[in-house]
């Protein structure tokens, strides 16, 4: 036998439902507890960038929409830099944006928004650009593990052509499941999505 | 753009320059998937429309990965790992009460610092305060279920509750939930994100219960099972049950100069 490694296993994934709302979002469970809470808002009247709503919702196998879902968003700021120390790129920090939101789905509709800025281009390890993206992960009851998945921007054709990611999806019709649609709404800008979680239009979700 | 292989880097110099180590990229250990529940798994009746049915792009991590965001002690209030105490009206929850602690580590053993973790759990009856949860027990007007805490430098965490009930629901006919807690976890990049449950030492329900046997890997099962420990437990009080929680293991990172994790 050789030398054992002693690396410690992940824990296990197990499914955050049915009531994720009581310990993350629980203003949406109907009752109020925490002096701060978290919220599907990451912009302050200071933020730097465009103002933008992400709205969508994820659809399950049968086309209807998951009503109990909960999404986390992680996003770089309008210069293209995470909020994070290990992010040592050029573009500046921004001490007045989080970079991450949790919305949950409305209980009738299953809409899911954010209020946020729309994201700069990172750098990548390689030196390559990137388009602007949002990073994504959907729990729910009956998903056992999160799901991880990105938003680009209709309005990014040339960026999202190049993007180095976008272009590891093979069948490239699968391409436009991860593009959110601009549209202007009472003066705001809203970017649209759908995650599919099955069928012809299955959103492509990541191994990270 | 530069699609050079990089130079071989001396793996215990962990310096950027001139041989920055190859563990230090700051990516994650590839996730095990054995060891977690796969997405299709009919017995758990849910997650059948609801499983991704092509398969996952395998994704190298970048920047958006590595990354995460950061919480503070501003973002808590002082009671929030005390479910005894934080949502009490005119008096003490009802229930058995009990302390839960332990360590959030990554893979190679290192406890996870000033990561968040967040809990929430139903009432001793087995009753959830939530507007949708129907089931017959009572509410506890002095309970609502939910805390979290932030991990000190060596990962540690703790926090009181009481021990939830098990409950029934719609799978099986006949279905019932073992006792649990829900968790919710950081850790420092986006890609250590995990929600997982912890179950208590010798519940009857653990091997009958759809969710949990959902997980294929008989000792990844048994890690969500949390064994009384009376030597944390505060006599004529509380009981305790230990919890440690495992992310995945990162190569290098560097913070502000400072290699992290080494």
């Amino acid at each position: 036998m050789p030398q054992p490694l002693n690396y410690l296993k992940e824990t296990a994934s197990q499914t955050a439902g049915p009531y994720v709302h009581i310990g993350l979002i629980p203003a949406m469970a109907g009752f109020d507890i925490f002096e701060k809470n978290f919220s599907n808002v990451l912009v302050t009247p200071n933020t730097q960038g465009e103002r933008i709503v992400l709205e969508g919702k994820v659809l399950d196998g049968s086309g209807s929409p998951l009503r109990d879902v909960l999404l986390e968003i992680w996003q770089a700021n309008a210069a293209g830099r995470y909020n994070h120390p290990a992010d040592r790129s050029a573009g500046a920090p921004d001490q007045d944006f989080r970079g991450w939101g949790r919305g949950g789905s409305d209980f009738d509709s299953g809409l899911v928004t954010f209020e946020t800025i729309k994201p700069g281009a990172i750098i990548d390890k390689m030196g390559r650009k990137c388009a602007p993206h949002v990073n994504v992960w959907i729990v729910a009851r009956g998903i056992n593990i999160g799901l991880n998945t990105r938003l680009y921007f209709s309005d990014e054709e040339a960026a999202n052509a190049a993007d180095p990611v976008l272009n590891l999806i093979e069948q490239s019709a699968r391409r436009a499941t991860l593009i959110a649609k601009r549209t202007e709404r009472a003066g705001k800008v809203v970017y649209s999505f759908t995650i599919n979680l099955q069928g012809p239009e299955e959103t492509v979700f990541f191994d990270v | 753009m530069n699609a050079q292989a990089p130079a071989l880097r001396d793996p215990r110099l962990n310096r950027p320059e001139p041989f920055a180590s190859p563990l230090g990229d700051g990516g994650f250990f590839q996730r095990d998937r054995a060891m977690h529940p796969p997405a299709h798994a009919p017995g758990y009746k849910s997650s059948v429309l609801r499983s991704p049915r092509q398969a996952l792009l395998s994704l190298e991590n970048s920047v958006s990965e590595i990354t995460g965001p950061v919480f503070g002690h501003n973002d808590l209030g002082p009671l929030d790992n005390d479910l005894i105490r934080n949502y009490a009206k005119d008096g003490d929850p009802v229930g058995e009460r009990i302390i839960v602690h332990g360590r959030v580590l990554d893979e190679t053993g290192r406890g996870v610092p000033n990561t968040l973790v967040e809990f929430w759990q139903a009432n001793a009856g087995g009753r959830y305060r939530h507007k949708k949860d129907t089931y017959l027990a009572p509410i506890d007007p002095n309970f609502g279920g939910c805390g979290r805490a932030l991990t000190d430098d060596t990962g540690y965490y703790y926090f009181r509750t009481v021990k939830p009930g098990p409950y029934p629901w719609r799978n099986y006919v006949n279905s019932w939930r073992p006792a649990h807690i829900h968790f919710s976890v950081f850790g420092s990049g986006f890609a250590q994100r995990l929600i997982t449950q912890m179950y208590f030492e010798g519940d009857p329900l653990i091997p009958v219960c759809p969710i949990l046997t959902t997980i294929p890997d008989k000792d990844a099962l048994d890690r969500l099972v949390a064994p009384l420990d009376l030597n944390a437990s505060t006599p004529f009080d509380s009981l305790a049950y230990r919890f440690d929680i495992v992310l995945r293991g990162q190569r290098s990172t560097y913070f502000e100069n400072r290699t992290a994790g080494n």
